[in-house]
């Protein structure tokens, strides 16, 4: 008899109906979606990064079709806090979205700031801090390669944040040792951890000769992302078993997803695919009940992380039906 | 909204390809300047960005139809071409503003460049139902690029076709023609569709004559819904300011002067959040 696999997850203590959420940047603040579908059927809705200043973004051409991916270089082009407060998280507020809110700056300060606009805003369910933005203060290093700097906005945003509002560190994959760099992030108080972010690419258009984008090089997403991502998620759930993991990066469907959640992500992150198809979260949180279920589940919780366990090990969820179709 | 259409018929128009497809949902929807994006590849393609295509024709036979042009300019298009009738596509549609309808029965002149032509004929289509009078100037590189010809001939009043080589009609661009049919049909409005740069020419000659001018640009795109923000160009807004907008969603369909042409492909030092004006730092 197939009985419903129970889908709820937990990001640090915040309990989400599913684990299935937008990657931060690939659903704007929602509205876009909303016309397809009713989005409290998210686990959550990541929002793009919030700046402090409003930003019109990099020139075009900002996105080139790679092999089984696309190159991005937008440039967090967004309205701006003021704006964001005023029009977009009221929407999804009133109408009881669950919304991990991302943020983006170029400094530490920028950072504390625009956790301090929202740490009395109504319906941050958790806010995530997107550490690929360059250090204006440090030659325009990205945060998110250096364990220190990283380590100090978490710190400072933690301590900004109201304690019932996790605080996600969203990391990059493209560093020498993303462990060490997870590691300065859950020291400095991050409640869970979010990867991966898109690893800088480039291409060629070899009619006009010239980089496809104007910017040069742009952020790499999709499938071909895939395999980098589940490796970070396994290195880092093997360093830090306890940390929540959002898997983030390539997934386009449930089989993806349940490679994150076996490489031991609790919740999975959902961006290039909904360019492809605006109901993938829907049809990826199916797929990855099915798959689930198929395969005895009662609980996503007792597949997080599971292919960490010896080989030859017998799964802990089996033994348990076992156990009960004997008695 | 979504639908999983079928190939009806396809046709190759000179150098473009034409599919019709049973596209219940989206056909009854479509408004003139609307757009599909379609996916390619199959179910698992290595291609993940969606082609937003143009709507040609729209009919209500068979629960609804729409007929999609393109031109080949890569592997997705490439294997759009290859469809055949029976074979399904995932549509997303309609999409983006349609084109703004005059109240009154005025004389629009519809010009169109390479297969931007092909979002006209609805429009004209429109635009004939409301008394308006139609004139059509079309034009392209060569004879065998200008979309639309005969049907063009036989919905306006006038057609007036223009090749860069001479191999049809004047010799020239559709600029070139523009004012003297814009002059003799004493026309009301102009509608436009095309690539940049005649779009940018077209509203130039529009704006001497002092009429307006509606714009459907064609950008690059990956979602066609809005949430990629890669299909953005400098617009400027009703309080004055430029903007970076999405041809998706703000547009595709754009009043020409508010378009900055010859911005399209930079961030003007003007535009709302450039850089310089007050955040520095790259993402």
């Amino acid at each position: 008899m197939a009985v419903a696999v129970d889908m709820r997850t937990f990001l640090a203590h915040v309990e989400l109906a599913n684990p299935v959420t937008t990657a931060a940047g690939c659903a704007s603040a929602g509205r876009e979606l909303a016309q397809f579908f009713d989005l409290h059927r998210l686990g959550a809705l990541t929002t793009r990064s919030v700046t402090m200043a409003p930003r019109a973004g990099r020139p075009t051409p900002r996105m080139a079709e790679t092999p089984s991916g696309m190159l991005n270089a937008v440039g967090l082009q967004g309205p701006g806090i003021d704006v964001f407060l005023e029009r977009e998280l009221p929407w999804l507020a009133q109408r009881g979205i669950r919304t991990i809110v991302s943020i983006g700056g170029g400094s530490v300060a920028e950072y504390s700031e625009l956790a301090r606009r929202l740490a009395d805003a109504p319906g941050v369910t958790a806010l995530e801090v997107n550490l690929s933005c360059p250090n204006m203060e440090d030659r325009g290093r990205v945060f998110a390669r250096e364990g220190g700097t990283a380590a100090e906005v978490i710190a400072s945003v933690r301590s900004i944040m109201r304690y019932d509002v996790p605080v996600v560190a969203k990391l990059a994959p493209d560093v020498a040792d993303i462990v060490a760099v997870a590691r300065s992030c859950v020291d400095a108080g991050a409640d869970a951890l979010c990867m991966i972010n898109n690893p800088l690419g480039m291409a060629i258009d070899t009619e006009t000769l010239r980089p496809s984008l104007a910017a040069v090089t742009g952020g790499l997403s999709g499938p071909a992302i895939l395999p980098l991502a589940v490796r970070c998620v396994w290195q880092v759930h093997a360093a830090l078993p306890g940390v929540p993991l959002i898997g983030v990066g390539g997934v386009m469907t449930g089989r993806d997803a349940f490679q994150l959640v076996l490489a031991g992500a609790c919740a999975v992150g959902v961006g290039t695919a909904l360019f492809n198809d605006p109901y993938a979260c829907l049809r990826i949180e199916r797929e990855l009940e099915d798959l689930l279920q198929a395969r005895g589940f009662q609980r996503l919780a007792d597949a997080v992380g599971l292919a960490h366990r010896p080989p030859g090990g017998a799964a802990r969820h089996l033994l348990v039906d076992t156990e009960e179709s004997t008695s | 909204m979504q639908v999983t259409g079928t190939v009806l018929t396809t046709r190759r128009v000179d150098a473009y390809h034409a599919l019709t497809v049973v596209a219940p949902g989206i056909a009854e929807r479509h408004r003139p300047g609307h757009f599909v994006s379609v996916a390619v590849g199959g179910a698992h393609s290595s291609m993940v960005t969606r082609r937003a295509l143009t709507v040609h024709d729209v009919k209500a036979d068979y629960g609804g139809t729409v007929e999609l042009v393109f031109t080949v300019r890569g592997p997705g298009t490439a294997w759009l071409a290859e469809r055949r009738a029976r074979d399904t596509l995932d549509l997303v549609g309609p999409l983006g503003r349609p084109f703004p309808l005059p109240r009154d029965p005025v004389h629009c002149v519809l010009v169109g460049a390479e297969y931007g032509s092909a979002v006209l004929f609805p429009l004209a289509d429109m635009l004939l139902e409301r008394g308006c009078r139609v004139d059509f100037v079309l034009g392209a590189a060569s004879a065998d690029r200008v979309f639309g010809a005969m049907r063009a001939r036989r919905l306006a009043e006038t057609t007036t076709l223009t090749t860069e080589d001479g191999s049809l009609g004047l010799r020239g661009r559709v600029t070139d023609a523009l004012p003297s049919v814009i002059a003799d049909t004493r026309a009301d409005a102009v509608y436009a569709c095309g690539p940049m740069e005649s779009l940018r020419a077209v509203t130039a000659v529009a704006m001497e004559f002092d009429i307006p001018v509606q714009v459907a640009v064609e950008e690059s795109m990956a979602c066609g819904i809005g949430v990629c923000m890669t299909c953005v160009l400098p617009v400027i807004g009703d309080d004055g300011a430029t903007r970076m907008v999405r041809a998706c969603a703000e547009g595709p369909v754009f009043r020409g002067e508010r378009v900055r042409f010859e911005d399209v492909g930079t961030i003007p030092f003007d535009a709302l959040g450039a850089p310089g004006g007050g955040a520095r730092h790259a993402g």
